[in-house]
Parts: C-alpha cells; structure tokens; sequence
C-alpha cells in the first residue's frame, strides 16, 4: 500500500515503513541504541531526501526509546540520576554539534565528513567491542569468573565525586559530563541518537554495569532527540509526521520484543552482537567510499 | 467549469484569426495529492479548429508537453580523491523542472525542428536551463546530461514518441503518467500544432497539482506553527511508546 508523504513528498510503500521500524526498534531495545545510525542510511536508500530522513528519525527514536525505558524503568536498570549528568552534557553538545555542523557547511563537504565520521567510530568502536567481549566470552568459558573491570586510575582521582547508586560507582561528575558533551556533538554531526557512542562509552570509560547503560542510554536519548526534533521541525520544517507514525508503530511494538530477547542473553553476547552490528555497518559505508559509485552524478537541492 | 470555458472561448475569438487553431479538453485540469496518492493518468485531448480546408502538404503534427515546477538543482559529481569518492566538482543548474513529458505524435526530430526547438524550449534538454558552469569545469554539458538521465530513470523526466494520435487532422489525444512522487504547484501544459517541423499554432494552459485533506492540514501546519508541529509529533512519540509499553504489559499479564 502506497502512502504519500506530506513533508518529504515521496511516496512509498507502508509495510516497508513498518517493517523497518519494527526491524530497527528490537535492536534499540536490545542494545540500548536508538537505531538512527541504521535507520537514517536505509532511509536514504529507499529515497526519502536526507534533511527529512535525519529530522524524522530523531522523532521516530523519541518514541521506540521511551517504549523501551519504560520496560527498563519496571525492571530498576535506569541510573536516573548517571542519566541526568549525561543529559545536561548531552543537551550542551547537541547545541554545541549544530554551530560546528553549520560552520562545517559552510567550508562544503560536509556529507563526506558525516561519512567518514561514521566509518571512524563505527570502526573503532566496534572493533574495540568485539575483541574485548570475545576475550570475555572465551574467559568466561573456561570457567573463570568475568574479571570486574573497576580499576582504580586516573579517572578516580579527580574531584566533585558523586555516588550513584544503581550504577554501585562512586566517581566524579566530570568524565560523564564530557561524554555527554561528546555524544552530543557527534549525535548533531551524524544525525542519531548517539546510543552506539554513549554504550560502549559508558561500559569501558566510565566503568557502568551492562544492564543498566542499557535503559540509562535510553533515558538521555529520548531528551535530546526530543530537543533534535523540535529544532529541525522549528528552524528546517523537515520532520514528516506521516513518516514518524508509520516507522514509530513497528518501532515502538519492536523496542518491546527487543527489550525482552534482551534479558534472555548473557551480558557478553549482548555486546559481541552490537559490535557486529557495528562492524557491518561501518564496513558497508566504507564500501561505499572506496567502490565506484555506478552514478558519479548526484542531485542536490539547488540554491546557493 | 462553465465560467473557464467561457473565457477559453473568448481568448479564442479574440485571438488573431490563424488557419488552424487548438481547441483543447483535459480529463482533469487539477490532480489532487491524498494520502493514498499513486499517481495520476491525465487524458489530454483536443479538436483543431479551422476556417478553411484542410491544407494540402505534409500532414499535421501535435508536440504536448506537461512541466513541473522548475527548481535550481546543484548537480555534484564525485571523483576518487586519496583512495575514496568524494564530490568534487558542482554545477549550479539554474532552473529544471521537478517533471516533464514530452509526448508527440511522430519521432520527436521529425516533427520539430531543431530550431523551433530552441525557440520554444521543447525537448527534455531544453527544458533545462543552465547559465554556466564555474571556470574549472569543461564540460558541464555531462552535468545538465545527468540531470536528464537520473530524472529519466526515476519517472520523471518523460519522453514519449509516437504516443499522440490524431484522426482525420483534426481529433488529436494522448495520456500522460504522472509518477506519484509529484511535488505541489502549476503544471503548465503546451499542445504545438507543426507542419514541416515548424510551429503553425501553440496552445497553452495549466494543470493544479495541490495537496488535499490531511496532507493539506499536516503541510500547512508544519510551515505556520512550526513549534506546535514538532510538539505534536514528540507527544504522538511519547504515546505511541507509552501505548506499546502498555500493551506489552497487558499481554503478559494475561
């Protein structure tokens, strides 16, 4: 069935829609990730123009990210508290990404620069992921206890230190208000949530438990996706309402299954499958630079 | 309807008289966008009308052309630049209509001529206007060239020989597809009546293409209460994540 868009003035099919959100949405409840940096390229490919694309799936991530916290909120693997030092760096960054993003469009390339942002950290992160839960994986088969990952360095010896509770830390504000700050600039930049950044981020620099970075990412990314919306809706008048309600009903029905096939894997499975996600998506974009492109054409909108 | 044809009989009448002249019928001079848009089949049809016989000599020919909008296009091509392909060189395209269909009644180049071609901006690469190309760049002929052929593989650009009939040279008709992916505005529609390749009359009207109903609302809203849009759409976010949640809970309860 054919749907027309009123914003991105496209139409396309409704099940496909339907079957993307609910595809990406099970991963966001899996991971803990919003999905836009699955999304937002699968949207391109099926035609939707890029600025709708990017605006509307910070909508459609408020939604499946809000469905999955709730499920997360009744199982008590939400840091509030972890959560809100995130956002108030997070919001930060957001604002701070959008000034860079505008001044890096005014040099041009900026699509190039979107592009290999993703290649860059989708690959180190990924990679980063994968070893390290394989090592975890391959210790924990030999029948040896995971070892804990609470060492003492240099991020326990700076000041204004807090405890928080449900992530059983007792360190200073500053490197989770630096990696909000980060998540933020490098969500406006790529246009996602920021989820795939924040979650490893959270496990190995700042030392979080699995099953609560989990509902806690979700908790700060439904804040500045919100804050993503509304200023695209404001300042661009790129998010497609019609588009939003098809992708957020498989989306939010998906974060649901999602969340729940979560709980039956083991916290080092979880992790090698994000980073394979991670590792494929990366490997397609870079696939993408190095090939020959079957069109060296491309139409932009006009007007300088 | 009464009141239109009314005044397309008096532009005809006021009209300098001409040997042959178009008399012209649309199956719908408005398409509108719904929700549930797929496209629209438009029947243009139409009657020549004369004052004498017949002339004698090469038969008559129609050229109808429908046109979109016209919008400035930056075409980018990309070039490998250390190991990787990246846009390079960009080409501003002053104005190029977002659709354009061509439908005539022979093989184009025998029913127009070159010149005449140039003169009323016909065939699809004349439909495009491009001023000129930065110093460093050749050929922005392939750019203009790219223009056509992207557009042509997505349906919009049209070019349909062969596919207007005409009975007794007088009764012409044709049917053009319009894709679903139209954008909103004035559609301007042009019938050419040709003998020998040259152009003997020209007709010249327009066709609605308007969003309706709840596109209508959506799009209107999103442009004149920007805020109260994106409010909208987060607070039909946040219940749809609720509702799922909600859901969910049930099901398992149950």
């Amino acid at each position: 069935m054919l749907i027309y868009l009123p914003i991105a003035e496209v139409s396309v099919n409704a099940f496909l829609l339907l079957g993307l959100g609910g595809m990406v949405g099970i991963l966001s409840g899996m991971f803990g990730v919003g999905g836009g940096f699955l999304m937002t390229p699968l949207l391109f490919f099926i035609g939707i123009p890029p600025a709708v694309a990017v605006a509307t799936e910070a909508n459609q991530i408020v939604a499946s990210s809000f469905s999955g916290v709730l499920a997360h909120l009744k199982r008590r693997t939400v840091d509030l508290k972890m959560g809100t030092v995130l956002l108030i760096g997070g919001l930060f960054g957001a604002a701070l990404g959008v000034v860079l993003f505008n001044y890096l469009k005014s040099l041009g390339q900026v699509e190039l620069l979107v592009q290999l942002c993703y290649v860059v950290f989708l690959g180190i992160i990924g990679s980063l992921m994968f070893i390290e839960s394989l090592n975890a994986l391959r210790k924990s088969r030999k029948g040896g206890r995971v070892p804990t990952r609470k060492k003492h360095n240099w991020i326990h010896g700076l000041p204004f230190k807090m405890r928080f509770r449900v992530s059983g830390l007792y360190i200073s504000v500053i490197p989770p208000l630096i990696v909000g700050v980060l998540v933020g600039v490098l969500a406006a930049i790529m246009g996602v949530g920021g989820g795939f950044i924040m979650v490893p981020a959270m496990i190995y620099l700042l030392g979080m438990p699995t099953k609560v970075v989990v509902g806690t990412s979700l908790f700060q990314i439904i804040f500045v996706t919100s804050f993503t919306t509304l200023l695209h809706a404001t300042t661009n008048y790129t998010v497609d309402i019609a588009l939003a309600v098809l992708l957020l009903i498989g989306g939010v029905i998906g974060a649901q299954i999602g969340t729940r096939l979560g709980t039956y894997l083991k916290a080092e499975q979880l992790r090698i499958l994000l980073a394979l996600l991670v590792i494929i998506v990366c490997g397609k974009l870079a696939l993408d630079l190095l090939i020959q492109p079957s069109e060296l054409y491309l139409l932009g909108a006009g007007g300088h | 309807m009464i009141l239109r044809s009314l005044l397309l009989l008096l532009t005809l009448i006021s009209l300098p008289a001409r040997a042959e002249e178009v008399v012209l019928g649309l199956s719908q001079d408005r398409v509108a966008i719904t929700a549930t848009f797929e496209g629209s089949e438009i029947l243009i049809f139409g009657a020549v009308k004369r004052e004498q016989a017949i002339p004698q000599g090469s038969p008559l020919e129609v050229v109808i052309t429908v046109s979109g909008p016209d919008h400035p296009v930056t075409v980018w091509r990309k070039a490998r630049r250390l190991g990787i392909w990246v846009n390079t060189d960009a080409v501003q395209v002053d104005a190029a209509p977002s659709f354009y269909a061509v439908a005539s009644s022979g093989p184009f180049s025998q029913v127009m001529s070159n010149v005449e071609d140039q003169r009323h901006r016909v065939s699809i690469p004349r439909a495009i206007r491009s001023v000129g190309a930065p110093m460093n760049i050749t050929d922005a002929q392939s750019f203009t060239e790219a223009v056509v052929r992207i557009r042509t593989n997505e349906g919009l650009y049209q070019l349909l020989e062969n596919s207007v009939q005409i009975d007794e040279q007088t009764l012409f008709r044709t049917s053009i597809q319009m894709p679903a992916n139209l954008t909103e505005g004035e559609y301007p529609t042009r019938i050419f009546l040709t003998r020998d390749g040259q152009v003997v009359s020209q007709f010249e009207t327009v066709i609605d293409v308007d969003k309706v109903g709840l596109e209508r609302w959506l799009y209107d809203m999103s442009r004149q209460k920007p805020l109260l849009y994106g409010l909208m759409s987060l607070a039909i976010a946040i219940a749809a994540g609720w509702g799922a949640s909600a859901a969910f809970q049930l099901l398992r309860q149950s």
